[in-house]
C-alpha cells in the first residue's frame, strides 16, 4: 500500500510528457512563429550588417536542427535566394538611382542621363560611391534577414499548420486559406503543364498570343477544381454544425472590427515617433481585449471538434520565449548603442557590442530547447 | 437502406431529362453496380444519393430520393455526411487538408464528434484501409491508389452507413485499382457497408456485384436488377460477358473463372483453327509490313532527369511503320516521360532520340509537329478555342492544311459532333476524338497517345481502336501509354513492359502479354493455353451461328472495310 502512493505522488508530481523537451513531436506552429518574427522584429532595429548575418545564421541553423522532412521543410533554400536577390536589386538600383550627397569614395563615374527638373533629387547614372553602394547593402541585407527568418518559421511549421491554429470564430477564414495555399502551387502545376503542351501545337510558348491561348485551360482547370472542392467539402459535412444567429453574428463582427481598429491605433501609437507613447499602450491593450471577447463570443457559434489540437506546453513556451526575449535585447540595443545598432559611417568597420551577441545566442536556444521532429528521429532510434 | 421513387432530373437549360422515372431499392449490405455508356446520367444518379443533386448542381429533381429514412428533398448533404459518405473521381481534387490523418478526421470535426471518440475511430481507420504506413504523409506525396484510400477513409470516419464512388478506379493502374476494389469488398463484406459505385472498366468489378443498374441513356428505362440477368443484354459488357454472350453460355459468367469451367468445349473447338487467331489480331498488321523496313523513331539508352530523380534510365525503343506499340508499366514507370521525350517535351540528359532524322527536343515545335504528334493524358491541355468549330479551323490553319480537313478527321473518328458545342462540354471520347484530329491534321507519322481510354466507354474504346488501326495499316506509326490490358490486346502489334525507368519486356503482343497474370486480357486468361487475346478474334475463328456472332462478324467487316479507308461508323449500324 505504502508503495503504490508512494508510486500515484511521483506520478502526480512528474511532468506531463508534453512539457519534455527531449520527446519527438511537432512543435505547436504558432510557438515557431512567435520565434521567428520576435527575430524579424529585431532584425528591424538593425542595419548593422554583422547583426544581421548574426540573425540570418541563428535561423538557419535552428532551421537545419529542427525541420522535419516534409516537403516544406526545404522552403528555407528559396527563402535565400530570394534574400540574395533582394541585396543585389537595392545595390544595383541605389548605384544608378541615388541622390548627388552620397561620400566621397568614387568607385566608377557612369555615363548620366538628364532628368527633368521635375524628378529632382533623383539621377540616372553618374557617380557611383562606395559609401552608397555599402549602405544599399547594408539595407538590402536587413530586409533579406526579416524575410528569411519568415521562411524559417515557414520551414519549420507551415503556414497550413498554423492556419489549422485559429480560434474557431475565424475557422472560414483558415479554410479559405488553406484552401488558396494548396490552390496556388496547382495552379502553377498546371499552367507549366499546359505551357508545354502548346508545343504539341507547333507553337514556341514564349509569344504573347501562346499565353493568352494556355490562360484558358488553366483557368478552366481551375474552376472545375473549385468545383469539385466545393462539393466534396459539402458532402462532408462543411458548416453543417454552424448555428447562425444574426445577433451572435453581428455582435462577433463588431467586436472584433472594434478590436483590430483598437490594436491597429495602439501600434501605430506606440511605434509611430510622431504619435504621443501614452496613448499608445492602452488603446492596444483595449483593442486586445475587443478581440478577444469577438473570438470566444464567435468561436460558440461553431459547434466543431477539433482533432488532436498541437499542445502549447513548456517547449513551446520556451521557444517563444527565446524570440521574444531576442527581440527586446535588440530594440535595448537600439536604445542603448544607437551608433551600434545603425552604424552611421558606412566605410567603417562596425561595432559588435556584448548586448549583440547575446541576442543572437538567445534566438539559436530553439535549436536545443525544442523537441526533435518526429519524422526524423524514427529511423535512427527504432530497432529493426 | 436507398430508395429512389419515381426520379426525374432536369438540369437548367437542357431539353431532355438526364434521368427520367427511376425506381430503384438498394437493401442494406449491397454493392449495386452503375453501368452505362457515358452521358447516360451515371454522375447523377450518384450524385443524387447524398444530395448534390440537386441541392449543389441546380437542375430540377421530381419524385424522391430517401436514404436510411432521410429525404433529400429537406437534408442537405452535409446533412447527410453521416449516413452517405461520397468520393469522386480526382482524389486529390476532394482534399481540404494537407496531412493524412487530418484529412480522416476532417469529417468528423464538422459534425463535432468528440476529441476521445475520433481518436479511436482515425486509428481503426487507419488498421482497416492499411494506411498506418502513411499516417503522418503529406497528402501530395501519396500515390494515386494511396490517395484513393485515403479518400475513402477519410469518408468513413464519420461512420456512414452508405458509400458512394463515383468511377474511383478511372485514374489508377491495375495494381492501385486491385487495392482500392479490394479494400471496397472487405468493407462490404466485414462491415455490411452499402456501396453504390460506378465504373466504367466493367472487367474489374462486375463480379463482385449484388445489384446492377442499367442506363441504357437515349431515354431508354433504367433497369435493375442482378448481374448475370442484366449482363445478358447491357449496352456495355465487359470481355468475359461478350464472350459468354458469343457463345451463348448460360448462366453467363462473369468472373474469369466461371467462363474458364464453361470454356472446355470452346477451348476444343478452337484448339482446331489456331490460325485465326493470328488473321483477326493485330499481329496481322506486321505480317502484312514485314519487319524490314527502317525504323521511324529510335530512342537509345535515353536517361530523363526531373531535378535529381532520373525517370528513364537508359531505355532504348525502335518503332517502325505500322508499329502500334503499347507502353505498359506501373504508374511513374516512366511511359509518359518516354512518349514526352519521342515529341521534344523534355530533353534527355543523354542517349538519342530521333524521329526521322530530327531531335525533337532540339528542333522547332513547328517542324516537329509534323513528324510526331502527342494526345496528352489530358485532352483539354492542347484544346484551346471556345467551340469545337473555332477548334478544327485553328488546326487547319496552324498545319496550313485544306480548311475543314481537320473536321473530317473529328467525324470519322467520332461521328457527328456538334460545331457550336464547347470543347469541355464534350464527353470524354469525343474530346479525345477533337484532340486526336487536331493533332492529325499535321499528318505527322508517329502518332503518341497517353492513356487514351481514361473515362471512355466501350464503345469510344471500339472506335478508337478502329481509327488507330487504320492508321496503323497507312503506314504510320502508333505509340501508347495505358494501362487497359483489354484496349492493348485488341490494338498493338508490340508490347514494351517499363519498369523504373527501364525497359524489361518487348515483344508481340500475344507473347508479352500472356507471360504475365497482371497484363493477361480476360480471354486469354479463359482460353489460355490458346493464342486468342480478344473476343473479335474469337468471333471469326468461330462460324457464324448465332446472331450475337453474325454482329461479332459483322464488326470485323466493318474494321477492314475501315482499314481501306471507308466509314467505321459502319459499325454501328442496325
Amino acid at each position: 500500500m505504502m508503495r503504490l502512493s508512494s508510486d500515484s505522488t511521483r506520478q502526480v508530481r512528474s511532468l506531463r510528457p508534453a512539457h519534455s523537451i527531449t520527446l519527438a513531436r511537432t512543435l505547436h506552429p504558432g510557438a515557431w512563429w512567435v520565434w521567428a518574427i520576435g527575430l524579424a522584429a529585431g532584425a528591424s532595429r538593425l542595419t548593422n550588417p554583422i547583426g544581421c548575418l548574426l540573425l540570418l545564421a541563428v535561423a538557419g541553423f535552428v532551421v537545419s536542427a529542427r525541420r522535419s522532412r516534409a516537403p516544406w521543410a526545404y522552403a528555407f533554400g528559396g527563402f535565400l535566394k530570394l534574400a540574395l536577390l533582394i541585396i543585389v536589386i537595392r545595390i544595383v538600383l541605389q548605384a544608378l538611382l541615388s541622390t548627388e550627397s552620397q561620400g566621397v569614395h568614387t568607385i566608377v563615374v557612369l555615363p548620366q542621363i538628364p532628368l527633368p527638373s521635375g524628378a529632382a533629387g533623383l539621377k540616372l547614372g553618374g557617380v557611383v560611391t562606395w559609401e552608397a553602394v555599402i549602405t544599399a547593402f547594408d539595407q538590402g541585407l536587413q530586409l533579406a534577414t526579416i524575410i528569411c527568418c519568415i521562411g524559417a518559421a515557414n520551414a519549420l511549421a507551415s503556414a497550413q499548420r498554423l492556419l489549422r491554429c485559429l480560434p474557431g470564430a475565424l475557422y472560414e477564414v483558415g479554410v479559405a486559406g488553406v484552401v488558396a495555399m494548396t490552390f496556388a502551387p496547382q495552379l502553377v502545376a498546371d499552367a507549366v503543364r499546359v505551357r508545354s503542351a502548346l508545343r504539341l501545337r507547333g507553337y514556341d510558348g514564349r509569344s504573347v498570343a501562346a499565353v493568352r491561348r494556355s490562360a484558358m485551360p488553366v483557368l478552366e482547370g481551375a474552376l472545375a477544381r473549385s468545383v469539385d472542392l466545393a462539393a466534396a467539402m459539402d458532402s462532408r459535412g462543411y458548416g453543417r454544425t454552424t448555428v447562425d444567429r444574426r445577433a451572435t453574428r453581428m455582435a462577433t463582427a463588431g467586436l472584433v472590427i472594434g478590436g483590430v481598429v483598437g490594436i491597429c491605433a495602439g501600434t501605430y501609437g506606440l511605434l509611430g515617433s510622431a504619435g504621443s507613447g501614452w496613448m499608445g499602450l492602452p488603446t492596444l491593450g483595449l483593442g486586445c481585449a475587443l478581440a478577444v471577447v469577438g473570438l470566444v463570443v464567435g468561436g460558440r457559434r461553431t459547434g466543431r471538434s477539433r482533432y488532436r489540437p498541437d499542445p502549447w506546453a513548456l517547449p513551446e513556451w520556451l521557444v517563444a520565449g527565446s524570440g521574444v526575449a531576442a527581440a527586446v535585447i535588440l530594440f535595448l540595443l537600439a536604445h542603448a548603442h544607437p551608433g551600434a545598432a545603425v552604424p552611421p559611417y558606412p566605410l567603417q568597420m562596425p561595432e559588435v557590442p556584448p548586448l549583440l551577441l547575446v541576442g543572437a545566442l538567445v534566438g539559436v536556444l530553439p535549436a536545443f530547447l525544442a523537441p526533435p521532429p518526429p519524422d526524423r528521429v524514427v529511423d535512427k532510434g527504432r530497432p529493426r | 437502406m436507398i430508395e429512389f421513387v419515381d426520379v426525374s432530373v432536369t438540369y437548367d437549360g437542357a431539353a431532355a431529362p438526364v434521368l427520367a422515372g427511376v425506381d430503384l431499392q438498394v437493401p442494406e449490405g449491397e454493392l449495386c453496380l452503375v453501368v452505362g455508356p457515358t452521358g447516360s446520367g451515371k454522375s447523377t444518379l450518384l450524385r443524387c444519393v447524398n444530395g448534390l443533386v440537386p441541392h449543389f448542381t441546380g437542375g430540377r429533381l421530381t419524385g424522391t430520393v430517401t436514404v436510411a429514412g432521410r429525404s433529400t428533398r429537406d437534408h442537405h448533404p452535409r446533412d447527410l455526411a453521416d449516413v452517405v459518405g461520397f468520393v469522386g473521381q480526382e482524389p486529390l481534387a476532394g482534399f481540404v487538408t494537407e496531412g493524412v490523418e487530418e484529412e480522416l478526421a476532417y469529417a468528423m470535426e464538422s459534425l463535432g464528434v468528440s476529441p476521445p471518440v475520433m481518436r479511436r475511430r482515425v486509428e481503426e481507420t487507419l488498421d482497416l484501409l492499411g494506411l498506418t504506413e502513411l499516417r503522418g504523409r503529406p497528402l501530395a506525396t501519396l500515390s494515386g491508389g494511396q490517395a484513393q484510400r485515403v479518400a475513402i477513409g477519410s469518408v468513413l470516419t464519420a461512420q456512414p452507413r452508405v458509400l458512394v464512388l463515383d468511377e474511383p478506379t478511372s485514374a489508377l493502374d491495375p495494381q492501385a485499382a486491385e487495392e482500392v476494389l479490394a479494400t471496397l469488398q472487405r468493407l462490404v463484406h466485414d462491415l455490411a457497408l452499402t456501396v453504390v459505385l460506378a465504373e466504367h472498366r466493367l472487367e474489374r468489378v462486375v463480379q463482385y456485384a449484388d445489384r446492377l443498374v442499367v442506363l441504357p441513356g437515349d431515354g431508354a428505362p433504367v433497369r435493375v436488377g442482378p448481374p448475370t440477368e442484366l449482363m445478358a443484354a447491357s449496352p456495355v459488357a465487359p470481355p468475359v460477358v461478350e464472350l459468354g454472350r458469343l457463345v451463348g453460355w448460360s448462366p453467363l459468367p462473369l468472373s474469369v473463372r466461371d467462363a474458364r469451367r464453361a470454356a472446355r468445349g470452346l477451348r476444343r473447338r478452337l484448339a482446331d483453327n489456331p490460325e485465326a487467331a493470328t488473321a483477326a489480331g493485330p499481329a496481322a498488321t506486321v505480317a502484312a509490313t514485314g519487319p524490314v523496313e527502317e525504323p521511324l523513331a529510335q530512342v537509345r539508352h535515353v536517361v530523363v532527369r526531373y531535378g535529381a530523380v532520373p525517370a528513364l534510365r537508359g531505355a532504348s525503343l525502335d518503332v517502325r511503320p505500322g508499329d502500334v506499340v503499347a507502353l505498359m508499366g506501373r504508374n511513374g514507370a516512366g511511359k509518359s516521360t518516354l512518349l514526352k521525350a519521342l515529341v521534344g517535351l523534355v530533353e534527355p540528359a543523354s542517349g538519342d532520340v530521333r524521329v526521322g532524322d530530327l531531335r525533337p527536343a532540339r528542333s522547332k515545335p513547328s517542324t516537329v509537329v509534323k513528324v510526331v504528334g502527342l494526345v496528352p493524358q489530358e485532352p483539354t491541355d492542347i484544346l484551346y478555342a471556345d467551340s469545337v468549330g473555332a477548334e478544327c479551323a485553328a488546326a487547319d490553319r496552324e498545319a496550313a492544311a485544306e480548311p475543314g480537313s481537320c473536321l473530317a478527321l473529328v467525324r470519322r473518328v467520332a461521328g457527328d459532333v456538334p460545331l457550336d458545342r464547347h470543347p469541355r462540354d464534350l464527353s470524354e471520347g469525343q474530346r479525345l476524338a477533337l484532340a486526336l484530329a487536331v493533332v492529325l491534321t499535321a499528318a505527322p507519322r508517329l502518332m503518341l497517345l497517353d492513356e487514351p481510354t481514361r473515362g471512355l466507354d466501350y464503345g469510344a474504346k471500339r472506335r478508337l481502336v478502329t481509327t488507330l488501326r487504320g492508321l496503323a495499316d497507312a503506314g504510320h506509326a502508333v505509340v501508347l501509354a495505358s494501362h487497359d490490358v483489354e484496349l492493348v490486346a485488341e490494338v498493338a502489334t508490340r508490347v514494351v513492359v517499363l519498369a523504373d525507368g527501364d525497359v524489361v519486356a518487348d515483344g508481340p503482343t500475344a507473347q508479352v502479354v500472356t507471360a504475365s497474370p497482371m497484363f493477361a486480357p480476360q480471354v486469354a486468361k479463359i482460353l489460355a493455353p490458346g493464342p486468342w487475346l480478344t473476343v473479335t478474334q474469337v468471333a471469326a475463328a468461330l462460324p457464324a451461328e448465332t446472331p450475337t456472332m453474325r454482329r461479332f462478324s459483322r464488326r470485323v467487316a466493318a474494321e477492314v472495310t475501315f482499314r481501306r479507308g471507308g466509314d467505321p461508323t459502319a459499325e454501328d449500324a442496325p
